[in-house]
């Protein structure tokens, strides 16, 4: 079977399976990595939502064989290290703000939500509430008003 | 509600004070029975029944005489242990609890460990979760146990200090005597244990001494959850335990004929066992990504389901023919509506999932669990085991608005395991999920109502429902105490459906009636269950009067609220909300009120139905009117974690305009059209209303009040009151978009799609 070199929160890995698996269940079934959640295995829902290089993407939707070995993914686990502290700004937000209610969206309610921090910064400009609308992540739970919240205060210590 | 506050309890005891018991055991154990709480007082016969007895009322009555013991233990390194027999799926449930033990042992609450109970069938009807009954049926046997252990504290930590205990205070898990020697609570854990179980009578904490309870605290899991640690039951590291998925039929319910490539599938990648079972056929992989591939690569010929042939048009129908009359007009002016409700589905972002590990000899389950004794019967029945050979784990639950009161994946997991002779982790495609799980039943509502000049005459109410499925064991709690109840010979839906519906206002005689028909669904009570739709009906129809009686309709509903509590949380979202306030046209407000659980609510919405805000673009999503803001006011009598109670109202309104405006499943030739979240319109951020605020009303209780499901009902109806009044014209049919199919519906063979692999291009 083919192997597969990459990066998981700061690790190199190796794994031995098929090309076309994607990456979610490569994460989640063969590393144990269970941060990221399955809500549709089509690139809708966002639960899985996770970072390739800083950026959001969505592992239910890459084949395993896209990833090269210098990618570098990060699930929730390892958003806490990219700013060297035990958690990250807008998990602190997260928390100030208590939005979570079953908590199974959010950690991909949390990488969409740094990542999106990222691109308007990158922008030059500060987070708008179309910005919020723009977030397609589902909460069943209903917790968008604490995320839109939470982000905006997240975004200030970022 | 009339049943006695502590009725026989305090006669025998004098006030404040339970019996309890410390059990034998190496570290303290206190206990307490759940059904603590005296029997509701049933009278006779009333058109109003909810103000002798509600469902919640019937629910903690169903436990008396065969509750077990709950226990709060002490242990060695001074902490708190409690195993809720309640499922928690996202409710806040394990928050409260810890913070009513925090509040009776003065411990901080950092130091309570709250884990869910496995099934306990000793429990028999006191480990279901549902009827937003947990803190109600909970609230004094918790506090009992807790007060227990803080008394046996005191006296270990009297002994090993020399102290009297009327000289020791504690604090923070400290006892303290007046020389300022302490003691942690961890020392004394063993000090403190009992050789032998004994009944202890306590007093429970005075309200006015409160410090943690009806104080808001942030949630006990809240760490774990944006950490990506809180585990669910996909996330549990079982050995042995496998992926694995069924390939479900192409209409509802439909089953195997036969499977032409069999051989074939079991030899593809990472695929390790293809069995036909009961509900499809049954894949096993090394990954749920090889499972995907080997549902779809299935050839299967399937049997007709159970709603063959059915669709929207022809449910309605059926309902239509099952309609009682309102009975013959009476001569005064009436006012007259008939609102139609679709299909919706109940799935939270975590799907059905369960993990079981069945042998020969012994069964063990892991699943998110609102009724896991039946749970376990159920499982126990299917496989062939002694119930004792059979354990239920109850884990974390990813959402549940009524769906984990089943236990659908369970039973098929275990099937499987049974099967194939292994372990497997068991996960419905969101597909599966969405086309073959369970649904709030289709219905309808009609109402008259008759009046005369300032004066409701009669208000009457015929609901028409696709049969609800009852039977995950609220409905045998309800068969269990219907004959104890004065409603007559009538089945557990209506028994449920009366129960549940309480008319607020003044309006006179009249009645309110359910009928069902039709099964071959698969139903199941949604977040709030019928009073969504009763309440939505209810308060169009009282917009409609009130423009008839030339009255205001906030006035018209507070001169017709019947009592302080209900005018007051109306008056407090009028306020709050600027009721009244000039609005531009196409804009407008909506206001309703809703009381269940033993409590009260009301919602104040604005929308914005203008044509750019309606169609503004968003790929794959429904758009459609917003609600710019929603005022939510609540009194659950006592609320025992404000900030955990707003947060359930803030999604009881997301859910809320969801079922007014977007969300609904398409029934088609025996199956739903829905397979996906860009199909099934819940509320997403681009129809979350930018302003949103929740009064918590000052305590009027010393009981807290249901809090789960509450704001449903109150929310659904402003945003459809609102949407009638920007409009100018009555919804009557919801959601209001469900005449408009907004996507392409996915094919039903293979039954689940392909995922995507272009994620890469997406990376932003
Ligand atoms: S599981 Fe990846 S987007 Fe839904
Ligand atoms: S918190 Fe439950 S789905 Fe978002």
């Amino acid at each position: 079977m083919p192997e597969h070199t990459f990066r998981v929160n700061g690790e190199q890995v190796t794994v031995d399976v098929d090309g076309d698996v994607r990456l979610l269940w490569v994460l989640r079934d063969i590393l144990g990595v269970t941060g990221p959640k399955y809500g549709c295995g089509i690139n809708v829902c966002k639960a899985c939502t996770s970072h390739i290089n800083g950026k959001a993407v969505n592992p239910c939707a890459i084949p395993v064989a896209d990833l090269q070995p210098t990618d570098e993914v990060t699930t929730i686990e390892g958003l806490p290290a990219t700013v060297g502290k035990d958690l990250h700004p807008m998990q602190q937000a997260w928390l100030d703000h208590d939005v979570a209610q079953c908590g199974y969206c959010q950690p991909g309610q949390i990488m969409a939500a740094v990542a999106l921090v990222r691109r308007a910064a990158a922008e030059g400009r500060a987070i708008t509430d179309a910005d919020l609308d723009g977030l397609r992540n589902i909460c069943r739970c209903g917790t968008y008003f604490r995320i839109r919240e939470a982000i905006k205060a997240g975004a200030e210590n970022m | 509600m009339t049943g006695p506050n502590g009725g026989g309890l305090d006669e025998a005891i004098g006030r404040r004070r339970f019996l309890g018991y410390v059990v034998a055991a190496p570290t303290l154990v206190a206990a307490a029975e759940l059904g603590l709480t005296p029997a509701p007082d049933v009278r006779l016969p009333s058109p109003e029944l909810t103000e002798l007895l509600d469902l919640n009322d019937m629910m903690t009555a169903a436990a008396l005489p065969t509750s077990g013991l709950i226990t709060v233990e002490v242990n060695r390194d001074g902490t708190v242990s409690f195993a809720l027999p309640r499922a928690e799926v996202g409710q806040g449930i394990t928050t409260s609890t810890a913070m009513l033990i925090a509040e009776e042992m003065t411990v901080p609450l950092e130091r309570v460990r709250v884990t869910l109970a496995d099934a306990r069938p000793e429990l028999v009807f006191n480990q279901l979760t549902g009827g937003s009954n947990t803190t109600i049926a909970t609230y004094t046997p918790i506090r009992v146990a807790a007060a227990i252990a803080r008394l046996r504290l005191l006296a270990a930590a009297a002994t090993e200090l020399g102290s009297a205990v009327t000289d020791l205070t504690m604090r923070a898990g400290v006892i303290t005597d007046r020389s300022g020697g302490g003691i942690d609570i961890g020392a004394l854990a063993e000090k403190a244990a009992s050789m032998r179980t004994q009944q202890v009578s306590v007093e429970l904490m005075p309200r006015e001494n409160f410090t943690v309870i009806g104080r808001p605290h942030n949630r006990i899991d809240a760490l774990d959850a944006v950490t990506g640690r809180k585990k669910f039951a996909m996330d549990l590291d079982i050995p042995g335990a496998k992926p694995t998925m069924v390939c479900r039929p192409p209409t509802v319910n439909g089953k195997v004929g036969s499977v032409a490539n069999l051989a074939e599938v079991r030899a593809m990648p990472g695929v390790t066992d293809v069995v036909t079972i009961s509900t499809g056929v049954a894949v096993r992989a090394e990954t749920f990504g090889q499972c995907i591939d080997a549902v779809r690569a299935l050839r299967v010929s399937w049997k007709p389901g159970t709603a063959e042939g059915k669709s929207d048009e022809s449910v309605l129908r059926e309902l239509e023919a099952a309609e009682l009359p309102l009975g013959p007009r009476p001569p005064t002016p009436t006012v007259e509506g008939r609102f139609t409700f679709y299909f919706r589905s109940n799935s939270a972002l975590e799907p059905n999932c369960a993990i079981a590990d069945v042998r020969a000899d012994r069964a063990e389950i892991w699943s998110a669990l609102k009724s896991p004794i039946v749970a376990k019967q159920a499982i126990a029945a299917k496989v062939g085991l002694p119930l004792g050979k059979v354990t239920v784990h109850v884990t974390e639950g990813g959402g549940s608005f009524g769906r984990k009161l089943f236990f659908d994946a369970a039973l098929e997991a275990a099937e499987v395991s049974q099967r194939i002779g292994k372990p497997v982790k068991l996960m419905w495609h969101r597909a599966d999920d969405s086309r073959q799980g369970r649904t709030h039943p289709m219905s309808t509502s009609r109402v008259r109502v008759a009046y005369l000049g300032d004066t409701v005459l009669s208000y009457k109410q015929r609901h028409t429902s696709v049969s609800t499925d009852l039977g995950h064991g609220l409905g045998e709690i309800i068969t269990a105490m219907a004959a104890r109840l004065p409603v007559g010979d009538i089945g557990f839906s209506q028994t449920f459906f009366h129960l549940s519906q309480a008319m607020s206002y003044d309006f006179g005689g009249g009645s309110r009636l359910l009928n069902e028909t039709g099964k071959g669904f698969n139903t199941g009570s949604m977040r709030n269950v019928y009073s969504p739709d009763v309440t939505c009906a209810r308060e169009l129809i009282i917009d409609q009067l009130a423009t008839r009686m030339g009255k205001d309709p906030y006035r018209f509903r507070h001169d017709f609220l019947r009592d302080d509590r209900s005018r007051a949380v109306l008056a407090k979202v009028a306020e709050v909300g600027g009721w009244g306030r000039p609005m531009p046209a196409g804009t407008a407000q909506g206001i309703a009120f809703h009381a269940e659980y033993k409590a009260v609510s009301a919602a104040l919405v604005e929308i914005d139905c203008r044509s750019e805000t309606v169609n503004r673009p968003v790929r794959d999503g429904v758009t459609g009117p917003r609600v710019t803001r929603a005022v939510f006011a609540v009194d659950v009598g006592l609320a025992v974690n404000p900030r955990g109670l707003e947060a359930q109202m803030m999604g009881c309104i997301m859910d809320g305009i969801a079922l007014a405006l977007t969300s609904s499943l398409h029934l088609r030739d025996g199956y739903f059209l829905e397979a996906s979240w860009d199909n099934y319109f819940y509320t997403r951020q681009w129809n979350t209303p930018p302003e949103l605020q929740i009064i918590v009303m000052p305590s009027t209780s010393e009981k807290p009040g249901g809090a789960g499901e509450l704001g449903v009902a109150a929310s659904m109806a402003a945003v459809a009151c609102a949407y009638g009044r920007a409009t100018g014209t009555m919804p009557t049919s919801f959601p209001i978009n469900h005449g408009t199919l907004s996507f392409t519906p996915k094919p039903t063979i293979p039954p689940i799609p392909p995922s995507p692999t272009d994620g890469l291009k997406h990376a932003r």
